[in-house]
C-alpha cells in the first residue's frame, strides 16, 4: 500500500473553509523516459482522485502524465458538519488506495 | 578613462557563454530522441474538447506558477479562480495545459459549491519552456483563463533515468 499523507484540521467551526492537502507517494512514470538499457519504461500514473465527506463527492482530480511523482494536492471545502473525509486514489496497472480523515465542527 | 570598447572576458560572460553551448547541447540531445510531442495545436485541440464552441475569455482566474524553475520534474502550481462559490454561480471545474510536453493535458479538477472558494495546488511536470494555460469552467458555461510563460533549465519526462 502506497503511504499516503493527509492534512486536514482535526476541529472547525461549522461554515469555515477548511484547506485539505493530500501527499501520495507514486513514481508517476509518464511512459515517455527511457531506462538505463533505453527501452522506455511503460506508463504507470494515477490517474483518478476523490474525495467524499460524509459520503457526498467534494472534489475529483483527473491526473495525467505531467503531474509529478508523488502527487501532492491542494483544496479546499466549507466544514458543514462532523464526520469522515474519505480520500481515493486509482491508477494505472490496478493501483488503489485509500486513506481517511475525521473532522470534528462545532 | 580607457576608450577600449572591446568586451572583457569577465567571469560573467564566461559563464553566460558556458550557458549558451551547454543550451545548445541540450537542444540537439533532446532533437535526436524526439518523442511524439504535445504542440501548440494539440494544446488547442484538448482545449476545444474540454472549451466545445464556448469563448474562452480572459480574467477572473490567476495561474501562479514559477517563471523561472530549475527542475522541471517538480514545478508547483496555483490556480485560483474570483467566484462567490455559491449554488447558483460557482466553479464547476479547472483545467491545466500546456504546450510542449508530451501530452497537453496536465490536470483537471472538479470542484463545487462546497468547496468554499475555488484555489487549488499541485506540482506538475514541464517537459520544456513553455506556456502553460489554466481554464476556468463555470457553472453558467462560461470559460476563463489565464496563462504563464514558464523557462525550464532541466526538463522533465524525456530525460533518461
Amino acid at each position: 500500500m502506497a503511504r499516503a499523507l493527509i492534512n486536514v484540521p482535526p476541529k472547525a467551526k461549522r461554515g469555515d473553509i477548511i484547506e485539505i492537502k493530500t501527499l501520495i507517494s507514486h513514481v508517476m512514470e509518464p511512459g515517455y523516459r527511457p531506462d538505463s538499457t533505453g527501452n522506455v519504461l511503460p506508463r504507470d500514473i494515477i490517474n483518478l482522485f476523490v474525495c467524499t465527506y460524509n459520503g457526498q463527492e467534494i472534489f475529483r482530480a483527473e491526473l495525467f502524465a505531467a503531474v509529478a511523482a508523488n502527487p501532492f494536492m491542494s483544496f479546499s471545502t466549507v466544514a458543514t458538519e462532523s464526520g469522515k473525509l474519505e480520500f481515493k486514489w486509482s491508477g494505472d496497472n490496478g493501483f488503489s488506495a485509500a486513506e481517511t480523515a475525521t473532522i470534528t465542527v462545532e | 578613462m580607457s576608450d577600449d570598447h572591446r568586451p572583457r572576458a569577465t567571469r560573467r560572460r564566461f559563464l553566460a557563454d558556458a550557458i549558451r553551448l551547454a543550451g545548445g547541447i541540450g537542444l540537439v540531445s533532446v532533437a535526436a530522441l524526439e518523442p511524439a510531442r504535445a504542440t501548440p495545436e494539440k494544446m488547442h485541440a484538448a482545449m476545444k474538447k474540454v472549451l466545445g464552441e464556448a469563448p474562452l475569455r480572459k480574467g477572473k482566474v490567476t495561474l501562479d506558477v514559477p517563471p523561472l524553475i530549475e527542475n522541471g520534474n517538480t514545478v508547483p502550481l496555483t490556480v485560483t479562480v474570483e467566484s462567490p462559490m455559491t449554488a447558483a454561480d460557482h466553479v464547476k471545474a479547472i483545467h491545466v495545459f500546456n504546450e510542449k510536453n508530451p501530452q497537453p493535458n496536465v490536470v483537471s479538477v472538479h470542484l463545487g459549491p462546497r468547496a468554499g472558494k475555488a484555489s487549488i495546488s499541485t506540482r506538475i511536470r514541464l517537459a520544456d519552456s513553455q506556456r502553460v494555460i489554466a481554464v476556468a469552467e463555470m457553472s453558467d458555461g462560461s470559460f476563463w483563463s489565464d496563462e504563464a510563460e514558464v523557462v525550464v533549465t532541466l526538463a522533465a519526462c524525456l530525460e533518461g533515468i
